[in-house]
């Protein structure tokens, strides 16, 4: 464009090689600069550092998929020795606190109430059947299914706790219960499933997904709003040089954050880590990069610092949460929104960071989601510098 | 005019023929119009013009920040179109508002600015101490750059631009916002400039009584060059059209009123006990009663107001309804006079050991005075000073930290709804809705005040047609000009018709001419029996005031009369001096406490 | 004359909202294309789940339970294997999140009767994923049993599990997710809307000059909160509407009562909005107030993740959370039909909630003028 061409003959005027000899000491003055901005300006320090743990701290605590003391409720009609043989494998179960019910209509009140999320209901005629082999002694289960997911969790609960029965009872009477298809699970990576595990790793790339942005995208929009790049820019201050001197002291302050939520990852929430340091130094350097470009981004085509907080709010968080593949799976969202998240980058971190923390190094997935973040921040850097100009226009 | 005689090769700035506008084509705006001018170098030239004249975008067009739409720019000998970069590397700009990191010390600024500029290290140590010597700023090295007062961030400002010495320095409003003491600190700083380092300065202001300290004055209006030569040529045909008028038994506001009825008439102001008053060409003073005429040495300012009002009335056979608007907007007041002119002169507001602290700073250090009814009473200072802090808590805003005060008998931070109703407040900055209209803001301040129907009708026509606001009633005040923003945020304040009015720097950065019909308003309402308090840091505007205080530090230096207190800074060198000088005089005394402050 | 004075604030909320393109976007935009991209994407029913396929048996049986998988929109084939060596790599490089191994004398046992195992190797990275689909994988399994049973007459187990689920018989997670959505929406906007009108005037310098009208804290309150309010019953309608008639969730209640339910809400959300508004002294300050409002707000909303789950001290904390309330008022309401009587003890926090934020704010309101 125009501006190119201008640049061009600029460079061939002695004045402006003369300015680009001095490009190392005006980095170093801006790097500084901005350095000192950052450690006189507690905010900064606290959105890098603060916000990384009160969040790990509420997510690692506060969401687990992992249901435990499912309030259910027990309803025999006829309670005898048989049914309360049954109740008495829910009564020993962890994923249960169990409560009986006199009569049904009770127990369907208090579903109603929301104080059950389940209710086991026994027949009158369940002992009957069960000593009649021609019969199958039906037993009754309804849930609660506002919440489909723990539905179906506590649906798969209580048939594990109904097995058990069952192959006790077998067993007691000699002989087998055995269904003709077994099925062996083996859970690789995470063997007891705990949701810790996966929610933990997911969630430092959503925070660094967070931070990275609203740590730029404030700072350039600040520097507008206060006149201070209009001085800026009549010196002899080359525009890489002003974007660098922006994101080293950044890229810095996020690698910190980032190296402080894997410690609690690894130390506080015990999260096995399986891979190499290096790699997960390198890729979680990629990652920021393309953090940090989209908020630069949005801080030069911003230009206020209220409307760059908004965008970098609205584009950051919500899609990192919700379209990374953190909590939803991507792989089930219909096509179109399966590729809208291409341009998510925590989906690449995301993966790259549930495999090195619980499977290692994975070269076939570590690498070509690597590829893709670089493709990413490339172009959100490449955008930030086409787009700021030595120009108020 | 110029001299012609200097190469063009020589000149630091060519402009020929430069446009550059804003926008979009439906609210497209104009803000340079075909300017061309020549800046010679080793000398200070002026640009000047009210707010809005387009002498901040004509300065980053020069400072290579902003492209031309089209027309030429040498700078330097450079294209400064094709070429900004190496335009940049040569010259020195200091914006309006110069971006110091504020949280950043004196010392880091500089370093930073000597990075940028590529200053080699082995220099650096004399240069720093060379600025830091000039700008009185030694002391203060390790200070915050935000904790500076508002003069010596701009002296800072200054001295960033030059830590490399620059051949050409352009400087945006430097005075701006800032005090006497600094302005005339600021002002010697530039001058030692160009004789010593041979420097060529292109200066803007909006002060016309700095026109005066210009080589040369390019005059800007509306994006389009007025005139351009020395101050003296522009006051030459005026010599013999300037008078003072006195008249010992009339307040001076009464006489201005008078005299600007008058044909031969073209302005009238207030100017120490004089009424200072330019008259049309060949006129004669007109005959008064009991006035008595004086010659007078003819100001940039006269000329002026001068060219912008024989502007206007060209437009004015051009545009015959806008001139309509204008003049209306300096009629007399319609409304009846709702307080008739009181003679028992009570105390409306009383202040007495009035204190505020902000943690161990005290803003306000147990300040007293009072205000009688039908009074308009100023409250001048330097930034940071304590004014808008008095002001503060007089509106209710602020609480005291100790002392007593109350306005109309109540304190406002207590009082009731009703209580508030009787006084009117500007806040700085016109505080308007920017997103809603002007008449959608005259509604909702109507209705805030409890304004019944009819009422509400009849005020907003009068507010339209009095302030001549009538054309934009629909447009976004956002848009407004600067002086038509300052028209409307006072039309809100008097939607209720106060008994007291709060003004906050009212006419900062509106045109001179806005400012006479502001302040004619102004004096109108007084004799309607309206207090007026009034906060400005133009020390020619202290004259309009009955009383006022000067605040220095939190402290009262001098109250009274505008005569007593210049009376007060009378000394052998200074015989007679204007409110300026007395203000300057006031605040360096010994007895003063001398250390700057910083700013809250 | 209080009254007029109240409209005119709020009238004059709405003009500054509606006036400014950027505000009015941020108002309508995002929360129509939020809802319909996050109803799509918040979904826990997993669809072509990668399946590979190791099956060292080729006869009849072990296909026709292949076939089953194959058969069901849950699985997906994404390899066929013919080594034991490849299931390691095809788990560790994501190309399948399961494999299902059928040993070389699956078909055998099964004719001699003899119970026969089948492995799935499951990728357990995102164990939620792998606890869903080990779900959908059993109910596959002890489907072929049973009719393996029946038409091999052999002896069934002597009890048997009927399952029913209330209120989402399909068990589709698409009708717990997006009332939930709603509740989120209707939350940004409030926030976005109430906390940064008074630090916007704040920084314009108009705040001061409201203070010195007649207009008295409440009266500014009242007028303040009125936008969000209307703007928030509003968003909130046309999402329920969207919810119902794009997304297909069934509304089993009472309108009226979710729309109490709703007012009561935005009652305590623009309290905590005004509140922070109060508190910020920038609208910097304030965006970020919003944010980590936000974000507490939803995480411990039981949005996602059941506040069952949740240690029972972060369970105390969802307590002072309005929109904890909300998700079982907008659920509730939806999917169970909940009458007002069922659902007071979610309004009265609410308005709890709601008074308790809206008076401090009145509070602040007249002591922070600094």
């Amino acid at each position: 464009m125009n501006t190119k061409a201008r640049n061009t003959t600029a460079q061939n005027t002695p004045d402006t090689a003369l300015a680009r000899g001095g490009a190392g000491r005006r980095l170093f003055g801006l790097i500084r600069k901005e350095t000192l901005q950052i450690l006189r300006d507690p905010s900064s320090i606290a959105i890098a550092f603060l916000m990384p743990v009160v969040l790990l701290l509420i997510f690692g605590y506060g969401v687990s998929l992992n249901a435990k003391h499912i309030p259910i409720a027990l309803v025999a009609d006829a309670p005898d020795s048989q049914t309360a043989a049954l109740f008495g494998a829910f009564d020993q179960s962890t994923y249960f606190s169990p409560k009986t019910a006199p009569n049904l209509p009770t127990a369907e009140r208090w579903m109603l109430n929301r104080t059950v999320d389940a209710i086991v209901h026994l027949p009158s005629d369940f002992s009957a059947k069960l000593s009649n082999t021609a019969n199958q002694a039906p037993v009754q289960i309804i849930v609660n299914g506002v919440d489909a997911n723990q539905a179906r969790l506590t649906q798969a609960y209580i048939q594990a706790a109904w097995q058990g029965w069952l192959s006790a009872r077998a067993t007691a009477a000699g002989h087998s219960a055995d269904q003709p298809v077994q099925v062996a699970s083996r859970i690789w990576f995470n063997p007891e499933l705990r949701s810790r595990d996966y929610l933990v790793p997911g969630l430092i790339a959503v925070i660094m997904t967070l931070i990275g942005a609203l740590l730029t995208a404030l700072v350039m929009a600040r520097e507008w709003e206060r006149g201070t790049l209009e001085a800026l820019m009549v010196t002899p201050v080359h525009l890489n040089e002003l974007l660098l001197g922006k994101l080293i002291p950044y890229f810095v302050l996020g690698m910190g954050g980032m190296a402080l939520s894997v410690s609690m990852a690894i130390w506080l929430f015990n999260v096995p880590f399986l891979g190499s340091p290096w790699i997960l130094i390198l890729t979680s350097a990629i990652f920021l990069l393309t953090a940090l470009g989209m908020g630069l981004f949005i801080s030069i085509v911003a230009k206020n610092q209220f409307v760059a907080s908004l965008i970098a709010i609205i584009t950051t968080f919500l899609p990192a949460f919700m379209l990374s593949g953190f909590i939803f799976d991507i792989g089930s969202m219909p096509g179109w929104l399966q590729n809208l998240t291409y341009i998510v980058s925590a989906r690449y971190f995301i993966v790259i960071l549930h495999t090195l923390f619980l499977a290692g190094d994975v070269n076939g997935v570590i690498w070509p989601n690597t590829l893709a973040m670089l493709a990413i921040a490339a172009f959100f850097l490449g955008a930030s510098r086409r787009k700021i100009r030595k120009s108020l226009e | 005019m110029t001299p012609q005689s200097a190469d063009d090769q020589t000149l630091a700035i060519i402009a020929d023929g430069i446009h550059k506008s804003f926008g979009k084509p439906p609210r497209r705006t104009e803000a340079v119009v075909d300017v061309s001018l020549r800046v010679v170098p080793g000398q200070v030239t002026g640009l000047i013009g009210p707010d809005g004249a387009g002498k901040t975008t004509l300065m980053r067009l020069i400072a290579g920040l902003l492209t031309p739409d089209s027309g030429t720019l040498t700078v330097l000998g450079l294209d400064a179109v094709a070429d900004p970069l190496t335009v940049q590397a040569s010259i020195g700009y200091m914006p309006q508002h110069f971006g110091l990191y504020e949280d950043l010390t004196v010392q880091e600024n500089l370093n930073l600015y000597a990075d940028l500029q590529g200053l080699p290290p082995d220099q650096r140590a004399a240069r720093f101490a060379q600025l830091l010597h000039m700008t009185g700023l030694a002391p203060f090295t390790a200070r915050l750059a935000g904790r500076l007062s508002g003069g010596m961030k701009q002296k800072l400002g200054l001295a960033c631009t030059l830590v490399r010495p620059p051949r050409l320095l352009l400087l945006d409003e430097p005075t701006v916002g800032v005090d006497p003491v600094s302005r005339r600190e600021l002002w010697a700083i530039v001058y030692q400039l160009v004789a010593d380092e041979g420097m060529s300065v292109l200066l803007s202001t909006a002060y016309l009584d700095e026109a005066e300290r210009c080589k040369e004055v390019i005059l800007l209006h509306e994006g389009r060059v007025l005139g351009k030569g020395t101050p003296a040529e522009f006051t030459a045909h005026l010599t013999g059209r300037v008078y003072g008028a006195s008249r010992p038994a009339t307040i001076r506001r009464h006489l201005q009123a008078e005299l600007q009825k008058q044909s031969v008439v073209r302005d009238a102001i207030i100017d120490g006990d004089l009424v200072r008053v330019l008259l049309d060409e060949n006129a004669q003073p007109p005959e008064l009663p009991g006035v008595t005429w004086q010659p007078l040495q003819p100001r940039f300012e006269d000329a002026f107001v001068l060219q912008l009002r024989e502007r206007e009335s060209q437009q004015h056979r051009k545009n015959q309804e806008h001139q309509e608007s204008k003049e209306s907007a300096v009629a007399a007041l319609p409304t009846t006079p709702k307080n008739a002119p009181v003679k028992n002169r009570e105390d409306i507001i009383i202040v007495s050991d009035l204190t505020r602290r902000f943690g161990t700073f005290i803003a306000v250090d147990a300040i007293s005075f009072s205000v009688q009814r039908g009074e308009i009473f100023g409250l001048l200072g330097a930034n940071g000073a304590g004014k808008s802090t008095t002001f503060r808590m007089l509106c209710g805003l602020l609480l005291p930290s100790a002392g007593k005060l109350s306005v109309a008998g109540v304190d406002l931070r207590t009082a009731a709804a009703k209580a508030r109703a009787r006084i009117g407040y500007m806040s700085q900055k016109f505080a308007l809705y920017e997103v809603l209209s002007v008449r959608q803001n005259l509604i909702f301040f109507a209705k805030a005040y409890g304004l019944n129907r009819q009422r509400r009708a009849a005020r907003i026509d009068w507010a339209l047609a009095e302030f001549g606001l009538t054309n934009y009633s629909d447009t976004s005040c956002g848009l407004l000009p600067l002086g038509f923003k300052q028209r409307l945020a006072m039309a809100c304040a008097l939607m209720h018709e106060p008994d007291i009015l709060f003004l906050d720097e009212p006419t900062s950065g509106v045109d001179p001419i806005e400012r006479r019909a502001f302040w004619q308003r102004i004096n109108q309402l007084a004799d309607q029996g309206v207090t007026i308090m009034i906060t400005t840091h133009f020390m020619d505007e202290a004259e309009y005031c009955d009383r006022l205080v000067i605040m220095s530090q939190g402290d009262i230096l001098a109250a009274g009369s505008p005569k007593d207190v210049r009376a007060q800074a009378k000394s052998p060198e200074q015989p007679n001096p204007n409110m300026e000088d007395a203000f300057i005089a006031l605040i360096s005394t010994p007895n003063a406490p001398k250390a700057p402050r910083p700013s809250q | 004359m209080m009254w007029q004075r109240i409209f005119a604030l709020a009238i004059k909320e709405f003009q500054a909202l509606l006036r400014d393109p950027k505000a009015r976007f941020v108002v309508i935009g995002p929360p129509i294309i939020q809802l319909v991209v996050f109803s799509f994407a918040a979904t826990f029913d997993l669809n072509h789940i990668p399946l590979a396929i190791y099956n060292q048996d080729g006869g009849q049986a072990a296909q026709s339970l292949v076939a089953r998988f194959t058969g069901s929109q849950h699985f997906e084939i994404a390899a066929r294997l013919t080594h034991e060596d490849e299931i390691k790599n095809v788990i560790d490089q994501r190309e399948a999140l399961m494999v299902l191994h059928i040993g070389p004398r699956f078909e055998q046992d099964l004719d001699s009767g003899k119970p026969t195992t089948v492995q799935l190797i499951i990728d357990g990275r995102n164990s939620n994923t792998a606890a869903i689909a080990l779900g959908y994988a059993s109910s596959i399994v002890a489907d072929f049993n049973a009719q393996w049973q029946q038409t091999h007459h052999l002896a069934a187990p002597p009890s048997v599990i009927v399952s029913r689920a209330w209120f989402n018989p399909n068990l589709i997670s698409r009708w717990f997710i997006v009332p939930g959505v709603v509740g989120i929406l209707m939350l940004v906007v409030v926030m976005v809307v109430t906390a940064l009108s008074v630090a916007r005037e704040r920084e314009q310098g108009t705040f001061d000059q409201l203070l010195v009208t007649p207009l008295r804290p409440v009266e500014i309150l009242i007028g303040k909160a009125t936008p969000g309010f209307v703007i928030g019953m509003i968003e909130g309608g046309v999402t329920i509407f969207l919810a119902v008639h794009l997304f297909g969730v069934p509304f089993e209640g009472h309108i009226g009562t979710l729309f109490v339910g709703l007012g009561l809400f935005l009652m305590s959300a623009i309290g905590v909005g005004l509140m922070i508004s109060a508190l910020a002294t920038t609208l910097q300050q304030a965006v970020l107030g919003v944010f980590l409002f936000l974000v507490h707000a939803i995480i411990l909303s039981g949005f996602a993740t059941p506040i069952a789950n949740m240690p029972p001290i972060v369970q105390d904390l969802t307590l002072i959370n309005p929109m904890r309330y909300l998700m079982i008022i907008l659920r509730g309401v939806f999917l169970e039909g909940s009458s007002f009587d069922s659902l007071i003890d979610e309004f009265w926090p609410l308005a709890i909630i709601g008074l308790v934020t809206l008076a401090f704010a009145g509070w602040l309101f007249r002591h922070r003028m600094n």
